[in-house]
């Protein structure tokens, strides 16, 4: 039986509260997350649980219980408070999926810090951007990445600490100290600093069309919806070894990889290794695996490389798959039934919902190609994109949200204006297009701006040509997703060179390397067309979208009458 | 060394890690798996080698298995110059 039994009778009868209730939430008391998710369990003798089997790349293991989890929470958070940070100052993580990330996630939410986990592929614009935005007090990094740090650090007068916790025999320059979990004494008690459910908690980045990315800043309060969903979505039971394949540098990693899983009390995987289909399925075969959590980019990678290769491995201990990143194809899904015996359950959400708000549920039949339907505790539907009312069945619209669920993001970081742009008639417009079915169900249709869902990630246009025309021989450009069979979009970019470049082989992989050093791999194009001039409005400004359109094989449309968008 | 895998070593160095990273990397070091390339960033490196070598490696070819050290990719380039 699973954990959401009937999807039409918890639809019927829920209620927030009754997630409340389960978590035991105090009408007054501390909400701290950090305490949901650890000690709570300690308290309750269940501190000897397997907590985390972390592996890396090499295949080093590391276990640790959640009593384990609770000293070594206590200790960031102790050394948090050392240095000064305090409650409600930013603390920055930026590292691979090291034990450290997660600790030092928990340990800045138990003494009462915003943490802000930041992807560690990310380069020197991409840091500084976010950090200055943030007044970022604390940064959590390894010696391996410090050195960005390092390049920006006379720009960010408000980072005042950075800890690099894999120092040893490394020299620390300004502002640095090391702090090794391992060698620093224990810290029996720390009590969680005391918040509301309306206390901020993390502090999200994602890209938008225009202008830099914003900050979604989250509450304590996420917990209700990240624990429920986690439990009724995921349908994690008390055996359960789960594996989240996500990165804690992006949402899905903190909502689906720290919170909803430890809240639930649940054993989870950590790889910190690269991709590779045999790597993959050796992980779970060894650690018997039984709810994979991960995204349609590597699904579609796996189901390159063939259903010999699973088969070639034990996955029987596999009960339940879900994805989430961006849509899952139709073939994707029913390969999975072939090749796993098990359907993927795709999954909708934004880094502004805080947690799933459209899902395919354990019981409920999959449609494949289709996102599914609202989770129970939230009022979905596809609106008009001019008046926002309701759209009839079948016709394609915006995917809006009635506000109120516990995980809505709170505020962009000092960005009231879009934040409040977001909301329009009484829902939360979330920027996607979709239908619904005669059966409810959510079919994804594209996005309603120009961002670019590249595997999974947003990356904003804006943030590319910025970074572009900064290369020396670019004089003016343009980026857009084009389709991809893995990565559903890439990154292209038309460009117009200065006089006395060349468009040749060389200038495009100078360009390449050079938006990968300096926001991150994700952005890097993955193709360049030289062009000799951009197409623009009457008015000057490019249009991106007709570029968009012709990479996508849609209808430009008649260009003379077009306006500024 | 050969000459070939020499060259795919120092580009890989020059472009993927911090100028005074102290890591080793030699020709039998995972790229992929160990995270110094990732997916993402493969499309530069094949660009790199087909420019270098005047070869096309077909997207199907370019995996990350094949991407997972330099004796690895120097296999590959040499397969397609054999073409």
């Amino acid at each position: 039986m699973s954990n959401i039994g009937s999807y039409e009778e918890r639809r019927k009868s829920f209620d927030w509260k009754e997630a409340e209730r389960e978590l035991g939430y105090p009408e007054n008391g501390n909400h701290n997350i950090a305490w949901y998710c650890v000690d709570r369990h300690c308290e309750k003798g269940r501190g000897g649980k397997t907590a985390l089997i972390w592996e890396g790349h090499a295949g080093e293991e590391k276990r640790f219980t959640f009593d384990d989890l609770r000293l070594h929470t206590n200790a960031f958070a102790a050394r948090f408070r050392e240095l000064g940070v305090e409650p409600g100052e930013r603390i920055c993580l930026f590292m691979d999926k090291i034990p450290e990330l997660y600790f030092s996630f928990l340990g800045g939410l138990k003494m009462g810090g915003i943490v802000q986990p930041l992807f560690s592929a990310f380069g020197e614009d991409s840091l500084i951007t976010r950090l200055e935005d943030a007044e970022t007090r604390a940064i959590v990094t390894t010696k391996k990445h410090v050195r960005k740090v390092r390049r920006i650090l006379d720009r960010l007068p408000h980072l005042q600490h950075i800890l690099v916790v894999d120092a040893d025999g490394f020299a620390l320059k300004d502002r640095e100290t090391a702090f090794d979990y391992e060698k620093a004494p224990p810290v029996e008690t720390f009590p969680a600093h005391a918040v509301t459910p309306e206390s901020p908690s993390v502090l999200h980045y994602t890209s938008g069309t225009t202008g830099k990315p914003k900050g979604a800043l989250h509450v304590h309060g996420s917990l209700v919806s990240q624990y429920i969903t986690t439990k009724w979505v995921l349908d994690l039971q008390d055996d359960d070894i789960y594996w989240c394949t996500a990165d804690p540098g992006w949402v899905t990693g903190t909502s689906y990889g720290i919170i909803g899983p430890w809240s639930n009390g649940c054993t989870q995987l950590v790889l910190d290794s690269g991709f590779g289909s045999a790597r993959w399925y050796e992980f779970m075969q060894k650690h018997r695996a039984t709810v994979w959590y991960s995204a349609p980019t590597a699904i579609r990678l796996l189901m390159r490389d063939g259903t010999e290769l699973v088969q070639k491995h034990d996955l029987s201990s596999l009960r339940h798959l879900a994805s989430v990143g961006e849509p899952l194809n139709a073939e994707a899904v029913v390969w999975s039934k072939e090749a796993f015996g098990k359907e993927f359950h795709d999954t909708y959400w934004q880094t502004e919902t805080g947690c799933m708000v459209l899902c395919n549920y354990p019981g409920l039949p999959v449609k494949p190609g289709s996102m599914g339907k609202p989770f129970p505790g939230i009022e979905a539907g596809v609106v008009d994109p001019k008046n926002h009312e309701p759209v009839k069945q079948g016709t394609v619209g915006l995917i809006a949200l009635r506000p109120g669920w516990p995980s809505m993001f709170r505020a962009y970081w000092n960005n009231e204006k879009t934040y409040n742009e977001k909301f329009q008639n009484g829902w939360y417009i979330c920027g996607d297009r979709a239908s619904i079915d005669e059966d409810g169900y959510y079919w994804f249709v594209g996005r309603d701006d120009d961002v670019i869902n590249t595997g999974g990630h947003l990356v904003g246009p804006f943030e590319i040509e910025s970074a572009l025309i900064e290369h020396e021989a670019v004089a003016e450009s343009a980026a857009v997703g084009k389709p991809d069979k893995v990565n559903m979009e890439v990154v292209k970019a038309f460009v117009a060179l200065k006089p006395g470049f060349e468009p040749n082989d060389d200038t495009e992989l100078s360009i390449m390397n050079f938006i990968r050093k300096k926001l991150s791999p994700l952005a890097m194009p993955q193709e360049i067309e030289f062009v000799p001039s951009l197409p623009k409005t009457r008015s000057g400004k490019i249009l991106r979208r007709m570029l968009r359109a012709k990479e996508w094989g849609e209808e430009i449309g008649d260009t003379s009458t077009l306006e500024d968008d | 060394m050969a000459e070939m895998e020499e060259t795919i070593l120092q580009y890989v160095k020059d472009e993927y890690l911090e100028e005074d990273d102290d890591m080793e990397v030699d020709n039998d070091t995972p790229l992929i798996s160990s995270g110094i390339v990732d997916s993402f960033s493969m499309v530069s490196l094949k660009t790199f080698l087909e420019k270098k070598y005047k070869i096309q490696i077909p997207d199907a070819k370019a995996t990350p298995e094949a991407f997972d050290s330099v004796h690895k990719i120097a296999a590959l380039v040499r397969e397609h110059q054999n073409q």
